[in-house]
Protein backbone atom coordinates (compact mmCIF):
# COMPACT_ATOMS: atom_id res chain seq x y z
CA UNK A 1 0.00 0.00 0.00
CA UNK A 2 1.04 3.49 -0.90
CA UNK A 3 1.96 5.80 2.01
CA UNK A 4 -0.40 8.52 3.19
CA UNK A 5 1.92 11.02 4.31
CA UNK A 6 2.78 10.90 0.43
CA UNK A 7 -1.11 12.09 -0.20
CA UNK A 8 -0.80 15.22 2.35
CA UNK A 9 -0.72 18.70 0.70
CA UNK A 10 2.45 20.27 1.34
CA UNK A 11 0.60 23.74 1.41
CA UNK A 12 -2.02 22.45 3.54
CA UNK A 13 0.00 21.32 6.51
CA UNK A 14 0.26 24.67 7.98
CA UNK A 15 -2.70 25.11 10.63
CA UNK A 16 -3.68 28.56 9.86
CA UNK A 17 -4.07 27.65 6.22
CA UNK A 18 -5.54 24.57 7.01
CA UNK A 19 -8.47 26.58 9.02
CA UNK A 20 -9.06 29.31 6.00
CA UNK A 21 -9.41 26.39 4.02
CA UNK A 22 -12.25 24.82 6.23
CA UNK A 23 -13.83 28.21 6.34
CA UNK A 24 -14.06 28.69 2.87
CA UNK A 25 -15.11 25.09 1.68
CA UNK A 26 -18.50 25.33 3.49
CA UNK A 27 -18.90 29.13 3.14
CA UNK A 28 -19.60 31.06 -0.25
CA UNK A 29 -17.55 34.07 0.46
CA UNK A 30 -15.60 35.46 3.75
CA UNK A 31 -14.14 38.77 4.40
CA UNK A 32 -10.82 39.18 5.60
CA UNK A 33 -11.87 41.21 8.12
CA UNK A 34 -14.37 38.42 9.45
CA UNK A 35 -11.34 35.52 8.52
CA UNK A 36 -8.98 37.39 11.00
CA UNK A 37 -11.83 37.38 13.77
CA UNK A 38 -12.53 33.74 13.40
CA UNK A 39 -8.59 32.67 13.34
CA UNK A 40 -7.03 35.52 16.07
CA UNK A 41 -4.50 36.06 13.74
CA UNK A 42 -2.79 39.02 12.74
CA UNK A 43 -2.73 41.03 9.39
CA UNK A 44 0.15 40.30 8.26
CA UNK A 45 -0.02 36.32 9.65
CA UNK A 46 -3.07 36.12 7.84
CA UNK A 47 -2.10 38.18 4.22
CA UNK A 48 1.30 35.95 4.02
CA UNK A 49 -1.08 32.15 4.40
CA UNK A 50 -3.75 33.72 2.00
CA UNK A 51 -0.11 34.82 -0.41
CA UNK A 52 0.12 31.12 -0.27
CA UNK A 53 -3.22 29.67 -1.03
CA UNK A 54 -3.52 32.57 -4.03
CA UNK A 55 -0.47 31.53 -5.49
CA UNK A 56 -1.53 27.93 -5.19
CA UNK A 57 -5.19 28.74 -7.07
CA UNK A 58 -6.91 27.45 -4.15
CA UNK A 59 -8.61 30.71 -3.75
CA UNK A 60 -9.60 33.55 -5.24
CA UNK A 61 -10.20 36.77 -4.28
CA UNK A 62 -12.68 39.75 -5.09
CA UNK A 63 -12.21 43.43 -4.29
CA UNK A 64 -15.22 45.95 -4.25
CA UNK A 65 -15.85 48.72 -2.85
CA UNK A 66 -18.91 48.46 0.30
CA UNK A 67 -19.90 52.01 1.52
CA UNK A 68 -16.83 53.70 -0.26
CA UNK A 69 -14.73 51.31 1.96
CA UNK A 70 -12.27 48.71 0.79
CA UNK A 71 -14.10 45.19 1.03
CA UNK A 72 -12.29 41.76 0.05
CA UNK A 73 -13.84 38.83 -0.44
CA UNK A 74 -12.34 35.19 -0.68
CA UNK A 75 -13.92 32.55 -2.56
CA UNK A 76 -12.37 28.99 -2.74
CA UNK A 77 -11.64 27.62 -6.22
CA UNK A 78 -12.71 24.19 -7.77
CA UNK A 79 -9.01 22.99 -7.47
CA UNK A 80 -9.00 24.37 -3.85
CA UNK A 81 -11.83 22.16 -3.13
CA UNK A 82 -10.22 19.16 -4.65
CA UNK A 83 -7.10 19.94 -2.47
CA UNK A 84 -8.42 20.27 0.49
CA UNK A 85 -10.74 16.84 0.68
CA UNK A 86 -7.35 15.04 -0.88
CA UNK A 87 -5.80 16.45 1.90
CA UNK A 88 -8.45 15.67 4.44
CA UNK A 89 -8.44 12.06 3.18
CA UNK A 90 -5.23 11.74 3.50
CA UNK A 91 -4.89 13.25 7.05
CA UNK A 92 -7.52 10.32 7.61
CA UNK A 93 -5.99 7.45 6.49
CA UNK A 94 -2.39 8.81 7.75
CA UNK A 95 -4.71 8.59 12.05
CA UNK A 96 -5.84 5.55 10.80
CA UNK A 97 -3.09 4.06 9.54
CA UNK A 98 -1.43 4.53 13.30
CA UNK A 99 -4.06 2.82 14.79
CA UNK B 1 7.19 15.36 9.74
CA UNK B 2 4.38 15.78 12.19
CA UNK B 3 3.42 13.70 15.59
CA UNK B 4 0.28 12.13 14.80
CA UNK B 5 -1.43 13.98 17.23
CA UNK B 6 -1.07 16.78 15.77
CA UNK B 7 -3.16 15.26 12.14
CA UNK B 8 -5.20 14.51 15.13
CA UNK B 9 -5.60 18.27 15.85
CA UNK B 10 -5.38 19.29 12.66
CA UNK B 11 -8.86 17.30 11.97
CA UNK B 12 -10.62 18.30 14.87
CA UNK B 13 -9.56 22.25 14.08
CA UNK B 14 -10.91 21.38 10.34
CA UNK B 15 -14.10 20.14 11.97
CA UNK B 16 -14.44 23.56 14.39
CA UNK B 17 -13.58 25.92 11.92
CA UNK B 18 -16.34 24.60 9.69
CA UNK B 19 -18.95 24.53 12.63
CA UNK B 20 -18.04 27.90 13.62
CA UNK B 21 -17.97 29.74 10.59
CA UNK B 22 -20.95 29.01 9.32
CA UNK B 23 -23.42 28.56 12.66
CA UNK B 24 -23.95 31.27 14.76
CA UNK B 25 -23.17 29.92 18.27
CA UNK B 26 -24.35 33.37 20.23
CA UNK B 27 -27.74 32.69 19.95
CA UNK B 28 -29.66 32.96 23.69
CA UNK B 29 -31.82 30.53 25.17
CA UNK B 30 -33.07 32.83 27.29
CA UNK B 31 -34.28 35.13 25.35
CA UNK B 32 -36.30 32.04 23.56
CA UNK B 33 -38.05 31.64 26.86
CA UNK B 34 -38.76 35.95 27.20
CA UNK B 35 -40.30 35.70 23.79
CA UNK B 36 -42.44 33.22 24.51
CA UNK B 37 -43.40 34.79 27.76
CA UNK B 38 -44.01 37.90 25.50
CA UNK B 39 -46.69 35.93 23.30
CA UNK B 40 -48.36 34.72 25.98
CA UNK B 41 -48.91 38.02 27.38
CA UNK B 42 -49.60 39.81 24.07
CA UNK B 43 -52.44 36.55 23.43
CA UNK B 44 -53.92 37.52 27.27
CA UNK B 45 -54.41 41.24 26.07
CA UNK B 46 -56.05 39.87 22.62
CA UNK B 47 -58.36 37.46 24.48
CA UNK B 48 -59.54 40.03 27.19
CA UNK B 49 -59.68 43.17 24.69
CA UNK B 50 -61.88 41.13 22.33
CA UNK B 51 -63.21 37.54 23.28
CA UNK B 52 -64.30 38.35 27.17
CA UNK B 53 -66.08 36.82 28.66
CA UNK B 54 -66.68 33.95 26.08
CA UNK B 55 -64.22 31.05 27.25
CA UNK B 56 -61.33 30.51 24.60
CA UNK B 57 -61.92 26.84 24.45
CA UNK B 58 -65.59 26.91 23.77
CA UNK B 59 -65.61 27.00 19.67
CA UNK B 60 -66.91 30.54 18.73
CA UNK B 61 -70.22 30.92 16.81
CA UNK B 62 -68.89 34.50 16.05
CA UNK B 63 -65.84 35.21 14.00
CA UNK B 64 -63.45 38.65 13.99
CA UNK B 65 -64.52 40.77 10.91
CA UNK B 66 -63.98 44.40 12.16
CA UNK B 67 -61.20 46.25 11.15
CA UNK B 68 -61.08 48.08 14.29
CA UNK B 69 -60.12 44.12 15.76
CA UNK B 70 -57.89 43.41 13.24
CA UNK B 71 -55.83 46.45 13.95
CA UNK B 72 -55.83 45.67 17.41
CA UNK B 73 -54.36 42.11 16.61
CA UNK B 74 -51.93 43.65 14.20
CA UNK B 75 -50.89 46.00 16.89
CA UNK B 76 -50.42 43.51 19.86
CA UNK B 77 -48.07 41.12 17.85
CA UNK B 78 -46.32 43.95 16.22
CA UNK B 79 -45.61 44.64 19.71
CA UNK B 80 -44.34 41.36 20.67
CA UNK B 81 -42.33 41.00 17.99
CA UNK B 82 -40.51 43.87 18.37
CA UNK B 83 -39.90 43.18 22.00
CA UNK B 84 -39.09 39.77 21.32
CA UNK B 85 -36.87 40.63 18.52
CA UNK B 86 -35.17 43.62 20.93
CA UNK B 87 -34.26 41.04 23.54
CA UNK B 88 -33.17 38.37 21.47
CA UNK B 89 -30.35 40.88 19.80
CA UNK B 90 -29.61 42.42 23.62
CA UNK B 91 -29.29 38.84 24.75
CA UNK B 92 -26.68 37.42 22.12
CA UNK B 93 -24.90 40.43 22.60
CA UNK B 94 -24.20 39.81 25.52
CA UNK B 95 -23.70 36.21 25.20
CA UNK B 96 -21.23 36.85 22.70
CA UNK B 97 -19.63 39.25 24.57
CA UNK B 98 -19.07 36.79 26.83
CA UNK B 99 -17.59 34.32 25.01
CA UNK B 100 -15.13 37.01 23.30
CA UNK B 101 -17.01 36.71 19.88
CA UNK B 102 -18.80 39.17 17.78
CA UNK B 103 -22.46 39.87 17.31
CA UNK B 104 -22.54 40.59 13.87
CA UNK B 105 -20.55 37.30 11.64
CA UNK B 106 -20.97 36.44 8.31
CA UNK B 107 -23.01 33.78 10.25
CA UNK B 108 -25.49 36.05 11.80
CA UNK B 109 -25.58 37.82 8.25
CA UNK B 110 -26.47 34.49 6.84
CA UNK B 111 -28.91 33.99 8.82
CA UNK B 112 -31.06 36.66 8.90
CA UNK B 113 -31.01 36.96 5.16
CA UNK B 114 -31.73 33.29 5.08
CA UNK B 115 -34.66 33.53 7.59
CA UNK B 116 -35.87 37.21 5.88
CA UNK B 117 -37.09 35.10 2.59
CA UNK B 118 -39.77 33.74 4.50
CA UNK B 119 -40.62 36.10 6.73
CA UNK B 120 -40.81 38.92 4.13
CA UNK B 121 -42.88 36.59 1.95
CA UNK B 122 -44.87 34.91 4.36
CA UNK B 123 -45.49 38.97 6.09
CA UNK B 124 -46.97 40.38 2.46
CA UNK B 125 -49.07 37.07 1.70
CA UNK B 126 -50.86 37.81 5.03
CA UNK B 127 -51.30 41.35 4.98
CA UNK B 128 -53.32 40.73 1.32
CA UNK B 129 -55.31 38.12 3.25
CA UNK B 130 -56.04 40.33 5.70
CA UNK B 131 -56.64 43.13 3.19
CA UNK B 132 -58.87 41.02 1.14
CA UNK B 133 -60.97 39.95 4.16
CA UNK B 134 -59.36 36.33 4.71
CA UNK B 135 -58.94 36.84 8.29
CA UNK B 136 -59.28 33.11 9.25
CA UNK B 137 -56.12 31.60 7.65
CA UNK B 138 -54.16 34.39 8.92
CA UNK B 139 -53.19 32.99 12.65
CA UNK B 140 -52.17 30.07 10.84
CA UNK B 141 -50.26 31.32 8.01
CA UNK B 142 -47.98 33.10 10.85
CA UNK B 143 -47.00 30.02 12.33
CA UNK B 144 -46.69 27.99 8.89
CA UNK B 145 -44.23 31.07 7.51
CA UNK B 146 -42.69 31.02 10.76
CA UNK B 147 -41.70 27.70 10.88
CA UNK B 148 -40.37 27.49 7.13
CA UNK B 149 -37.83 30.33 8.08
CA UNK B 150 -36.64 28.62 11.34
CA UNK B 151 -36.24 25.75 9.00
CA UNK B 152 -34.56 27.82 6.53
CA UNK B 153 -32.32 29.58 9.10
CA UNK B 154 -31.73 26.47 11.55
CA UNK B 155 -28.73 25.80 8.82
CA UNK B 156 -26.92 28.77 10.35
CA UNK B 157 -27.48 28.27 14.19
CA UNK B 158 -27.94 25.20 15.72
CA UNK B 159 -30.07 22.65 14.75
CA UNK B 160 -32.54 22.07 17.37
CA UNK B 161 -33.70 25.05 15.63
CA UNK B 162 -34.88 22.98 12.65
CA UNK B 163 -37.04 20.42 14.94
CA UNK B 164 -38.70 23.91 16.22
CA UNK B 165 -39.67 24.57 12.76
CA UNK B 166 -41.38 21.18 12.22
CA UNK B 167 -43.63 22.27 14.99
CA UNK B 168 -44.31 25.44 14.02
CA UNK B 169 -45.60 24.23 10.68
CA UNK B 170 -47.42 21.29 11.74
CA UNK B 171 -49.56 23.46 14.75
CA UNK B 172 -50.06 26.06 11.89
CA UNK B 173 -51.84 23.03 9.21
CA UNK B 174 -53.66 21.50 12.18
CA UNK B 175 -54.74 25.36 13.03
CA UNK B 176 -55.70 26.12 9.76
CA UNK B 177 -58.18 23.07 9.32
CA UNK B 178 -59.73 24.24 13.26
CA UNK B 179 -60.88 27.55 12.51
CA UNK B 180 -61.96 29.44 15.22
CA UNK B 181 -59.09 28.55 17.51
CA UNK B 182 -56.04 30.83 15.77
CA UNK B 183 -55.30 32.70 19.14
CA UNK B 184 -55.26 29.41 21.36
CA UNK B 185 -53.05 28.03 18.12
CA UNK B 186 -50.78 31.27 17.91
CA UNK B 187 -50.41 31.11 22.21
CA UNK B 188 -48.55 27.61 22.07
CA UNK B 189 -46.99 28.28 18.63
CA UNK B 190 -45.14 31.31 19.57
CA UNK B 191 -45.72 31.50 23.60
CA UNK B 192 -45.32 27.84 25.01
CA UNK B 193 -43.08 26.03 21.91
CA UNK B 194 -40.68 29.20 22.55
CA UNK B 195 -40.98 28.85 26.37
CA UNK B 196 -40.07 24.79 25.81
CA UNK B 197 -37.11 25.47 23.63
CA UNK B 198 -35.47 27.75 24.81
CA UNK B 199 -35.47 26.20 28.17
CA UNK B 200 -34.05 23.19 26.43
CA UNK B 201 -31.33 25.78 24.58
CA UNK B 202 -30.72 27.49 27.98
CA UNK B 203 -29.94 23.63 29.40
CA UNK B 204 -27.67 22.43 26.89
CA UNK B 205 -25.68 25.68 25.45
CA UNK B 206 -26.06 28.44 28.03
CA UNK B 207 -24.86 27.25 31.16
Amino acid sequence: MKNPFDNLDKVLEHRVRLQIMSILVTNDGYEFSSLKEMLNVTDGNLASHIKALEREKYISVSKSFVDRKPNTKYKITERGRNAFKKHLDALEAVVKQQK
Amino acid sequence: MKEIQEYEKDIASIRNMMERSAKFISLSGLSGVLAGLYALAGAAVAYFSLHYPVSPINYRTYSLQSTEAMLKLIMIATAVMVASIGTGLWLSNKKAQKHGLQLWTTASKNLVINMAIPLVSGGIFILIMLYTGHFGLAAPACLVFYGLALIQGSANTFDEIRYLGFSEIILGLISASVPGYGLIFWAIGFGVLHIIYGVIMYNKYDK
